[in-house]
């Protein structure tokens, strides 16, 4: 009897998902053309930046530098053993730059300013705010949604450029006056086989686009939630839920296209 | 005062993270490496060039005085034809060499020049004409097994 339910139940979870995706994606373009709108304001996109960015630095920080120390590490006794110490810095410095840096820097993103923002939002659909707000014709999408989607684009990134060097550094220290691997061969190794446009950028660009679809489902998870009190539990849940695997997922779309 | 102090916050924010992001160019991903931009450009053509990559360093004596910017394969002569850029003051004379070594066992490889004694010097655009090519270990050691089953008999 469960097996004869669940095929309907797949039906009709297809058929909710397929809209609800349309609406998500009309929800994005709506707040990224809203820019243009007269309701958006530079003094909202600016607190909403110090409010992911500035607010989130010492979390990113920490998170990195403990990564960079475990990398090193790591690195470390799985090279020793073939001698081959003086790759660690390029290891270090590679994991960081194209996977690692990006990745948690999402995933903490999504955890500290995602949770946040779906929270925020909800709230306001669940005590009629953004309804009073179009009442008194202002657009919510401008003055709510854009300045926190486009902070979420603009933040990423330089959090994660912050991170990939703050895990570098963790790497060094650990690597260098720890376990004794020789500096000049550390950095000498890591620049000679990072390049500034292939691995640099290419892990930024991943960074931007995290950001973008972390705060994406964050807004819209907030935008779509039941207008109770129970809604706004089970939306910053999901919110966190979706934007972690969706980045994860989306990590691997990207590695694939990108370092190719 | 309060939008103030947001506004400088988020200002020492985006500084943050240029700098971090001029630090990694710099440091990490060695742009500033590319001062072998106003260099001359060689070519050498190798039967075979290894693990030997673009950015791979050339030296002499063992120093750094170029890098590899292209490595490609001459259809004509199936020959793989190294492109270097060399430092300016460096002027190698036309029966120069150029071998391809490895940094110690596992190490990188690299295009060893070695310069010869005639008194012109080889002009921007010029082919090092003696190369060596890179070891290969997996050929090195199939020999050595050859030879030893061979002379045992």
């Amino acid at each position: 009897m469960a097996f004869l339910d669940f095929v309907p139940n797949l039906g009709r979870q297809v058929l909710l998902t397929i809209p609800n995706l349309g609406a998500a994606a009309r929800f994005l373009l709506r707040s990224l053309v809203a820019v243009i709108n007269r309701h958006f304001s530079i003094q909202q996109l600016l607190k909403q930046v110090y409010g992911f960015g500035v607010r989130s630095l010492l979390l990113m920080i920490v998170a990195a530098f403990f990564t960079g120390m475990v990398l090193g590490f790591q690195g470390y006794y799985a090279l020793v053993r073939f001698g081959a110490t003086s790759a660690l810095g390029t290891l270090v410095a590679l994991s960081l730059l194209r996977e690692l840096g990006p990745v948690l820097t999402a995933l903490l993103f999504a955890g500290r300013a995602g949770s946040a923002l779906t929270a925020e939002i909800s709230s306001m659909k669940a005590t009629e705010q953004l309804n009073a707000m179009e009442m008194m014709a202002v657009n919510p999408f401008a003055w709510v949604v854009a300045p926190r989607l486009w902070a979420g684009i603009i933040v990423v990134p330089i959090l994660c450029a912050i991170f990939d060097l703050v895990g570098i550094f963790g790497g060094y220290l650990i690597s260098v006056p720890v376990l004794g691997v020789d500096g000049g061969t550390f950095w000498a190794q890591m620049q000679s086989n990072v390049t500034f446009s292939g691995d640099i950028l290419t892990g930024l660009f991943k960074a931007l686009c995290f950001g973008l679809v972390v705060t994406w489902i964050a807004a819209w998870q907030g935008y779509a939630a039941q207008p109770t009190a129970e809604g706004v539990g089970n939306a910053t849940t999901r919110s966190v839920v979706t934007a972690s695997l969706a980045v994860l997922g989306l990590d691997f779309i990207l590695t694939a296209f990108l370092f190719t | 005062m309060e939008k103030r102090a947001i506004d400088w916050w988020v200002g020492i924010f985006v500084l943050l993270g240029i700098a971090a992001l001029v630090v990694l160019a710099l440091r990490v991903g060695n742009l500033s490496g590319f001062a072998y931009n106003d260099g001359y450009v060689l070519h050498a053509d190798f039967t075979n060039v290894g693990s030997l990559k673009v950015r791979s360093p050339v030296r002499l004596g063992g120093v750094t005085i170029g890098e590899v910017t292209h490595i490609g394969m001459d259809p004509k002569t199936f020959m793989a034809n190294v492109t270097m850029r060399i430092e300016p003051k460096v002027k190698l004379p036309t029966d120069t060499g150029a071998s391809i070594y490895t940094e110690g066992l596992l190490g990188e490889q690299y295009v060893a020049v070695q310069p010869g004694g005639m008194p012109q010097d080889l002009k921007p655009g010029g082919t090092i004409t003696m190369t060596q090519s890179a070891v290969n270990i997996d050929q090195l050691i199939g020999q050595m097994v050859f030879d030893k089953a061979s002379g045992s008999k």
